[in-house]
């Protein structure tokens, strides 16, 4: 049970649309970002499909069962997450996709990508498991000083959710100490990410408004076929 | 000494030395009595003084309630139903199989990830993806999979409540009605696990033998299979 082309990326459909994703741990910007972009694009005239990781009904009620009774392991949490993923995919990304328009996502495989493995998951795995998905046209992954981030998100006194402070890690008893070490786990993961699968590093330190002409500038060429179709409409 | 592999890379957290029960394992479409043997074979098993238990499929405590409800209104997409089934299974095998064969049960599983796989594959998943997806799954001692023709299959399914629509396929569906659909899908699903049969070596039986016959084999096999086991450790000393 162990072929080697059954792996994310091996299996790629082109579409008429366009499908550009965020990446980035908690507190790193990169959903103003990517609102902003939907912003721009649509009084553009293009049409613009916002996809965020929530859930399907039926998958949701499992999901949100599973983490309220902390009966997630590494193992079920990351399958439960792709089984939703298969779901945002089948229903939404690549209908979308084929109907020619351009697909913004924040969180992506990525995300799964840098979790799971933190927990524990097997990479090589995890990259197969998610073999179905489409590759984006270009990703973005959004690159803060750790420190930044955690203060963005821990000033605001959140209620950090266990999985999400990786409690079920046992990292550290106090909630806030164990988000921490998770977050920068994550980080790790994803600055190998960014070389393995070539996402587009910004530099999420800089004022909103430069970040945000600095995306603009590196998805405009992507978009230049496409003029002609929103012309016509 | 015995011990546990997977068929990959092993489950995150999980120490496969820690485990010391058996795995048995029962395959087969509906209708070709695996409940009836899963039953006959842990009395025997009982008798003979093992500690016996069982699962089946669809029976977690985490998704098995989402999964009854998506059957019924065919509302998740097929690709994700395929994963559904695979985060139920693994919920079963960590909080069911693993704690079972921990503590030394005979674990008695009416199906395991074949029947997965098969069901995946004919509804369109790719066999190479869909058994790397299942490679966390243990390595069962021993599979037994009752084997049977599709026509044989027919008089039985409707002598025990008919024709159920996941069963048939409908949700591709494969036919124009009901019957035609369950035959070209349990047809496949079939051709499957007898290629499942021949990958994982299945101990393979003709499930149009008599209830008895099939019973004693399976008692036979099962029983002799935990002797051989335990022999080394069975009253004499261990190797210097």
């Amino acid at each position: 049970m162990n072929p080697q082309d059954a792996t994310y990326g091996s299996h790629t459909r082109q579409f008429p649309g366009r499908l550009f994703i965020v990446e980035g741990i908690d507190g790193s910007g990169k959903s103003t970002q990517l609102t902003l972009l939907a912003q721009w694009l649509r009084g553009e005239g293009y049409p613009v499909v916002f996809s965020e990781w929530n859930s399907s009904l039926i998958v949701k009620s499992t999901t949100s069962r599973g983490k309220r009774r902390h009966l997630l392991t590494p193992l079920t949490f990351s399958l439960i997450h792709a089984t939703d993923f298969s779901e945002r995919i089948e229903r939404e990304i690549v209908p979308s996709l084929k109907a020619g328009a351009i697909v913004l996502a924040d969180r992506y495989v990525y995300t799964a990508f840098a979790r799971d493995v933190v927990r524990g998951v097997d990479p090589a795995w995890v990259r197969s498991l998610y073999r179905f998905a489409a590759v984006p046209t270009q990703a973005f992954y959004f690159r803060v000083p750790l420190d930044l981030a955690l203060k963005r998100i821990l000033s605001g006194r959140p209620k950090l959710k266990w999985y999400e402070a990786g409690m079920d890690m046992g990292l550290h008893a106090d909630v806030q100490e164990s988000y921490r070490l998770f977050q920068a786990r994550i980080m790790e993961q994803y600055e190998s990410i960014v070389k393995e699968f070539d996402l587009t590093v910004m530099d999420a330190n800089r004022p909103v408004e430069v970040q945000q002409k600095a995306l603009r500038r590196a998805i405009r060429p992507h978009l230049e076929s496409m003029k002609e179709q929103v012309a016509q409409r | 000494m015995r011990g546990f592999g997977s068929y990959g890379d092993g489950i995150p957290g999980v120490d496969l030395s820690e485990l010391s029960g058996w795995l048995v394992v029962i395959e087969g479409t509906d209708g070709v009595g695996r409940t009836t043997h899963v039953d006959r074979l842990r009395a025997h098993l009982e008798r003979l003084g093992y500690a016996v238990a069982e699962t089946g499929l669809s029976r977690s405590g985490l998704a098995g309630a989402g999964i009854r409800r998506a059957k019924q209104g065919n509302t998740l997409g097929s690709n994700a139903f395929n994963l559904f089934y695979a985060t139920d299974f693994a919920d079963r095998l960590e909080h069911e199989i693993i704690p079972a064969l921990r503590s030394g049960f005979v674990m008695l599983t009416d199906r395991y990830v074949y029947s997965l796989i098969a069901r995946a594959i004919t509804r369109g998943a790719d066999p190479d993806w869909i058994k790397k997806v299942y490679s966390f799954s243990l390595k069962p001692d021993a599979v037994f999979y009752l084997r049977i023709e599709v026509e044989d299959l027919v008089p039985r399914v409707l002598q025990t409540g008919g024709f159920d629509y996941w069963e048939s396929g409908m949700d591709l569906p494969m036919g124009e009605d009901l019957f035609e659909s369950f035959i070209n899908y349990q047809r496949r699903v079939i051709h499957e696990l007898d290629t499942l049969a021949r990958e994982f070596h299945f101990g393979t039986i003709d499930a149009m033998l008599p209830v008895d016959e099939i019973a004693d084999h399976l008692a036979e096999s099962v029983a002799a299979m935990i002797q051989a086991g335990e022999a080394p450790t069975d009253g004499q000393p261990a190797e210097p």
